[in-house]
């Protein structure tokens, strides 16, 4: 199907005058980079990447089984790692995997047909010899069977839902997302969350388990759920992204790949859900913190705080795209949701030249904002911080000392190295001293602590 | 994460089989079209333009003394340079994986996949490598 609509030479020219141009293979056309075992795997995996979503999507809405789905949609993955190397990648590995997994679908259906009413429904309408030639799959029409392109967004955004379904705990949710929306295999998962990978493994396997035991149909969620369902599939992105992105120190490249595939995913929901200002919030917010990663940290990795970074080192391009899908969030015109009112704070630091052109009440203004839609200590705290650039430290200073007077914070670094600052500024030195040291002694990330502790020490 | 350049070759031969082809417009859109909108949908283009036939340009020779400008590439290379395509992607076998997807067919088609080196990479003290990491930063394009 997809091979008539190409063009190029042989669009105009009927039959290639080359023969090796119309071989079954791309090994068959000259072998490349694919001889090379290694390079072969590498090509696989790159695939894979590239089309998991389809994939695992169009399985799911064929078998109606999202477990199921997945497990043979692995074997199929399987059998090409093993299948391609040998011999030579297939012309169209999207259509060969998609037929292989469908292969794999059908066995399944057949074995447990004995023993399920709905199984021995799906194997009856199959048509004969299709699991049991046994023959390696051409692709093509095996696949064409599957191949719905009105279908593809929302078997995709149906799978996105059903790998973050709330039945799920929060790690399963972004291994089997990473998983199966991404296309990450298991090591790599592990290899970013710093787990071992048999855990990752079972997180899914279990994950897949729960959801079957749940009976979680393979659906994009009715307009009832809709929102709250939304709500979990932000989160899981936010998660990965915020994981990638938090290694202040020793961070490895792997890490930073997390925060870039976060985005990458964002950038995939937000095309689907086009409507939801939260979506195209989300992906701003990732967006616009990203655009500082270069800046912060140093040459040794310390972090470097915002006042400190160099901010020709920001990236514009991410600031402009962050800022376009901010704007669009916007424009749907429902308000901004906590995903974009921090990326609206965000943006007014991209967007300041320095920490003194920074538009700090326009930040109290939407903390505030943020603070009405989604309450939070934290929030209150950055608050006010941002109280404090614009309006001096005894302003700040009664708001953190409520918190203290709540209890709440209570345990973090956080509460008394914000003290301690706007205490150092109002020239109350030995009570900011003993806030910062307190601080350092509840701070659990050493090279932050060093900063807290350079800053108690240059007090006098 | 780094950037490729996917970059559309063909060969004299392929390019004037093309031409004569008589390939329908709207079909030629709606296919690179749909590939397009599959890298944009995956959120790994960066860029990517299409150049205008190659006997409306010109190549300039620098092998003699003074540089010498002629009408159009004709006979003077094996192939032809058409447009590229920029890709940010974890690797180069997932720049390969797209350009296998390129609807790009026929003897003489090929396209080459080429790293972008990061301004990173070059020595950050050289004046120039200084004065361009400058305008890469006002222009947004670091």
């Amino acid at each position: 199907m997809a091979r008539a609509a190409r063009y190029g030479v042989s669009a105009g020219h009927g039959a290639a005058a080359d023969p090796a141009s119309d071989g079954g293979t791309a090994a068959s056309a000259g072998r490349g980079r694919e001889e090379d075992p290694a390079a072969a795997r590498r090509a696989v995996e790159a695939v894979w990447r590239i089309e998991s979503s389809r994939i695992v999507g169009a399985l799911a809405r064929y078998t109606n089984d999202f477990a199921l789905a997945e497990d043979v949609a692995s074997e199929a993955l399987a059998e090409a790692l093993v299948a391609w190397p040998r011999d030579g990648e297939p012309r169209d590995p999207t259509a060969w995997l998609l037929a292989t997994g469908r292969r794999r679908a059908i066995d399944a259906f057949r074995r447990r047909s004995g023993r399920d009413d709905r199984y021995a429904a799906l194997a009856r309408d199959l048509g004969e010899g299709d699991a049991t030639s046994g023959a390696p799959p051409s692709g093509g029409d095996d696949a064409d069977l599957l191949w719905d392109p009105d279908k593809i967004d929302d078997d995709r955004l149906a799978l996105i839902f059903t790998a973050c379904h709330p039945v799920l705990s929060k790690e399963a949710r972004v291994a089997l997302t990473l998983r199966v929306v991404g296309g990450l295999g298991s090591e790599e998962i592990a290899r970013a969350f710093l787990v071992p990978t048999p855990t990752v493994q079972a997180r899914i396997t279990r994950a897949k388990k729960t959801l079957a035991a749940a009976r979680v149909p393979f659906e994009v969620p009715p307009a009832s759920d809709r929102a709250e369902r939304l709500g979990s599939v932000l989160n899981v992105l936010y998660v990965i992204f915020t994981e990638g992105s938090t290694a202040s120190a020793g961070e490895d490249w792997m890490r930073t790949d997390l925060a870039d595939e976060a985005i990458r995913l964002a950038r995939v929901l937000w095309r689907l859900v086009p409507d939801e200002p939260e979506a195209a919030g989300l992906l701003a917010l990732m967006e616009l913190t990203a655009a500082r990663f270069a800046a912060r940290t140093g040459p040794d990795g310390t972090p470097v705080l915002l006042a400190d970074q160099d901010r020709r080192r920001w990236d514009a391009s991410a600031v402009r795209r962050g800022r376009a899908a901010l704007a669009r969030a916007v424009a749907v015109g429902r308000g901004l949701g906590p995903y974009g009112l921090q990326a609206a704070i965000a943006e007014q630091h991209d967007v300041a030249r320095s920490v003194e052109d920074t538009d700090w009440e326009r930040i109290v203004v939407l903390y505030e904002a943020l603070g009405r839609v989604a309450p939070s200590p934290v929030v209150e705290l950055n608050r006010a911080v941002a109280v404090s650039m614009a309006s001096g430290p005894s302003a700040a200073l009664r708001l953190v000392d409520d918190l203290v007077a709540r209890e709440v914070l209570s345990g973090t670094y956080l509460l008394p190295s914000v003290r301690g600052e706007l205490l150092a500024q109002l020239g109350r030195a030995d009570e900011a001293r003993a806030e910062l040291a307190l601080a350092a002694r509840l701070c659990g990330n050493a090279r932050e602590r060093g900063v807290l502790e350079a800053k108690a020490a240059a007090l006098r | 994460m780094g950037k490729y350049m996917l970059i559309m070759r063909a060969s004299d031969e392929a390019q004037a089989a093309f031409e004569s082809s008589g390939i329908d417009f709207d079909e030629l859109l709606a296919t690179m079209g749909r590939f397009n909108a599959e890298m944009i949908d995956a959120g790994v283009l960066v860029a990517a333009e299409g150049l205008e036939e190659p006997e409306k340009g010109v190549v300039v020779d620098y092998s003699g003394d003074e540089p010498v400008a002629t009408d159009g590439p004709y006979g003077e290379t094996k192939e032809l340079f058409n447009g590229y395509w920029i890709l940010d992607v974890p690797s180069i076998d997932d720049a390969v994986a797209w350009a296998k997807k390129a609807p790009l067919a026929g003897p003489g088609m090929k396209s080459e996949i080429r790293r972008i080196p990061s301004i990173d990479e070059f020595p950050q003290d050289n004046e120039w490598v200084r004065r361009e990491r400058e305008w890469r930063e006002r222009t947004g394009q670091l």
